[in-house]
């Protein structure tokens, strides 16, 4: 847990705007018969930094799969950067574009080498020429400390590195939104930190953060809320430090303690 | 060396030794590979037995070989004044007689210059979507193959695959003309739509028109003239062209949510797959002429080609399915998560890596598919296994020779067919990124 505290920040010192980046009001979602979203409401500022956390099968993945569509919402709405989720495809895609995601198990496209992967979308989707989207790849990629792979491909990388290859993808995209859905749950101990540490320097440079985790470390590092969810509802909300030294429910006790208990 | 204590310290490192004879080289080759066990032992023994007894029976008729001769008579005689009486020997005459034969049919002989042009053009068209050395630009040159080698095969007026060639094109200005003013759905409507309008009422005319103006034209040569082969080259590798892009859209199609497109994806795959390829030459040859309005020419060997691709089309269909279902989920994730459409997505995440996947099992539908080129006979056409050999012992010098035919036609394909599958596996290793 500690790792990630190697870079002490403040985070009640980061700005947070009042301009709305996510407004997701009695969003309601089911699998089948199961009700795994149940009335979720939700207001992301511009430059939150907001850790969603919970035991497995809570509805935190989903929900973070939700902001982009990844998963499909049946009821409420979801407004992204202005741009309601429906099932118009043109609004899907451009939330899409604006919104960067960071998946558990990296996600890299194997037959793509590192730089490929990360100017893929610019170029694709974005419609920049090649050679300014390579400059831009490069630009992340030294950000996340990895500038000298750039032509390997992803099989060649540790998971941690691939990991922070995945981040510059999607920063390449130069979204206003990053969700994070358990970034190092597939990764070693000793390649956590590092990928901590690139989020958290994203954070200190104040992008708009959702992450799904269980590193608490993190949460009080850089967080300004911390979520927790059960059965698929929000169960209690707060300030990192209120949220570990004075928590509310009965269920974030119980969660707390099995998490932090050795 | 003291036993009674557990601790040790080694103080000097022990230099590098040569390893027993056994365990290097040759011997080490052997005993590991034929000799390992009882059971390898036996099974290596009875394999050399079998090898050496094939060799002790086939080497000696190889051996005699006569290539000079005009009739199998005079070839047997020559080999019974040679070797003496009762020896038998082969008689590769026939094939230094009738190779012309084999090769072209009974295409027009002062003819035979365009179908050799057309297979090395073909193989330049070829050569850049085989390897990706080569420069780009001949991709051009790849496109427009199709009318080339189509007019050279045929002949004709040279208008009319120029005038096919222009529906592409038509097709594309309507897109372009249509996209601005109506959207990409109608546009990709008018892309469809114009080009077959085209070739169904203008590509005729026009290019009756244009013969008229200006007269270019080769020797018309007709399908039945067609033969060996030129016609087993002809429908497999316009078999193959077409049936990758087939598949690849029917696989797209089964995966699809889209229920119609579902259905009829998976209703086309599993009939084709569960006809045997005859009944679908036959159709082509006998039933499709009920169908067709009376007095239309069908071409035979287009006919024979659409069946062909449709049948290879269903098995590369299931092939490249397979391919899809061994990719993670993760990865339509990850390209949707970046804003790519289904399209781009497909085309740049998806199907590099689900072909790259299905490459065997392509390759072996495509082997299939050229080796299935000569059960055209049953409709009448001259393949060279069957068709042509027949035709050759129809006549009274060569009646009654089996084996060198068969050899040589099958050293033809077994070249081919050996040729695709050394390719699929030079391709496979290109593409292995997983190396650590």
């Amino acid at each position: 847990m500690s790792e990630a505290t190697a870079r002490q920040i403040d985070p009640s010192q980061m700005k947070v705007s009042d301009e709305v980046a996510i407004q997701i009001t009695q969003m309601n979602k089911w699998y089948g018969t199961f009700h795994v979203l149940r009335d979720i409401n939700m207001t992301v500022n511009r430059g939150e930094r907001i850790v969603i956390c919970g035991p497995s099968g809570s509805g935190k993945s989903t929900l973070i799969r939700c902001i982009n569509r990844l998963e499909e919402h049946q009821q409420g709405q979801i407004i992204v950067d202005g741009t309601e989720l429906t099932s118009d495809l043109k609004n899907i895609d451009k939330v899409r574009s604006e919104v960067g995601m960071v998946f558990q198990h990296f996600n890299l496209f194997p037959h793509l080498t590192i730089l490929e992967n990360c100017t893929l979308a610019p170029i694709w989707v974005r419609k920049t020429p090649k050679k300014e989207a390579e400059e831009i790849a490069m630009h992340f990629l030294r950000k996340v400390k990895i500038p000298e792979q750039a032509n390997k491909y992803p099989g060649q990388l540790s998971g941690g590195q691939q990991q922070r290859v995945a981040i510059a993808r999607s920063l390449c995209m130069k979204p206003r939104i990053m969700l994070f859905d358990e970034p190092t749950s597939a990764l070693d101990p000793e390649m956590i930190k590092e990928v901590l540490d690139t989020m958290i320097q994203l954070a200190e440079e104040g992008m708009t953060m959702l992450c799904v985790t269980h590193e608490m470390g993190f949460a009080q590092a850089v967080a300004n809320r911390v979520i927790f969810m059960d059965q698929g509802q929000i169960v209690e909300q707060n300030a990192p430090k209120e949220f570990f030294s004075n928590p509310q429910s009965d269920r974030t006790k119980l969660f707390l303690s099995q998490i932090l208990g050795h | 060396m003291n036993t009674s204590t557990s601790t040790f310290v080694r103080t000097e490192m022990l230099p590098q030794q040569a390893p027993p004879i056994t365990e290097s080289g040759a011997v080490k080759w052997l005993r590991e590979n034929l000799f390992s066990s009882v059971l390898n032992t036996i099974l290596t023994i009875l394999g050399i037995a079998a090898v050496a007894y094939l060799v002790i029976h086939i080497a000696p008729w190889l051996s005699r070989s006569v290539w000079n001769a005009n009739s199998l008579s005079e070839c047997r005689q020559i080999i019974a004044e040679r070797y003496g009486e009762g020896v038998t020997g082969a008689c590769w005459a026939v094939i230094r007689e009738r190779w012309p034969q084999y090769l072209f049919g009974f295409y027009p002989s002062h003819l035979y210059w365009r179908p050799v042009l057309a297979f090395v053009l073909l193989c330049v068209a070829v050569a850049p979507v085989l390897f990706d050395k080569l420069p780009r630009k001949m991709l051009w040159f790849s496109l427009i193959y199709p009318a080339v080698g189509f007019w050279l095969l045929w002949g004709g007026s040279v208008w009319v695959p120029v005038m096919a060639l222009a529906g592409f094109a038509i097709g594309y200005a309507a897109a372009k003309i249509v996209k601005p003013i109506a959207g990409t759905i109608l546009a990709t409507i008018a892309a469809v739509l114009a080009p077959v309008l085209w070739w169904l009422f203008l590509a005729g005319p026009a290019a009756e028109a244009l013969q008229s103006i200006l007269p270019i034209a080769l020797q018309s040569v007709r399908s039945r003239e067609f033969g060996g082969f030129v016609l087993a080259f002809t429908i497999g590798f316009t078999g193959i062209a077409f049936s990758l892009p087939l598949g690849v859209m029917l696989a797209l199609g089964r995966q699809s949510d889209m229920f119609i497109v579902n259905k009829l994806s998976v209703g086309f795959i599993e009939f084709i797959r569960g006809v045997p390829l005859i009944t679908l030459l036959f159709t082509a040859s006998l039933l499709l002429n009920y169908f067709l309005p009376p007095g239309t020419d069908f071409d035979i060997i287009l006919r024979v080609i659409i069946m062909v691709v449709l049948f290879a089309a269903a098995y590369i269909a299931e092939v490249v399915r397979g391919g899809l279902a061994a990719l993670p989920r993760g990865q339509y994730e990850a390209a949707d998560a970046l804003g790519l459409d289904y399209w781009k997505a497909q085309r740049l995440i998806i199907m590099p890596q689900a072909l790259k996947i299905s490459i065997p099992g392509i390759v072996s539908t495509f082997i299939g598919l050229f080796k299935d080129t000569t059960l055209v006979v049953f409709v009448g056409l001259l393949d060279p296994l069957k068709g042509i050999t027949d035709a050759v012992r129809a006549s009274t010098d060569w009646k009654g020779i089996y084996w060198e035919p068969y050899i040589f036609v099958g050293t033809i394909f077994f070249v081919f067919c050996f040729a695709m599958s050394r390719y699929s596996m030079y391709l496979e290793g290109k593409l292995k990124t997983d190396h650590r």
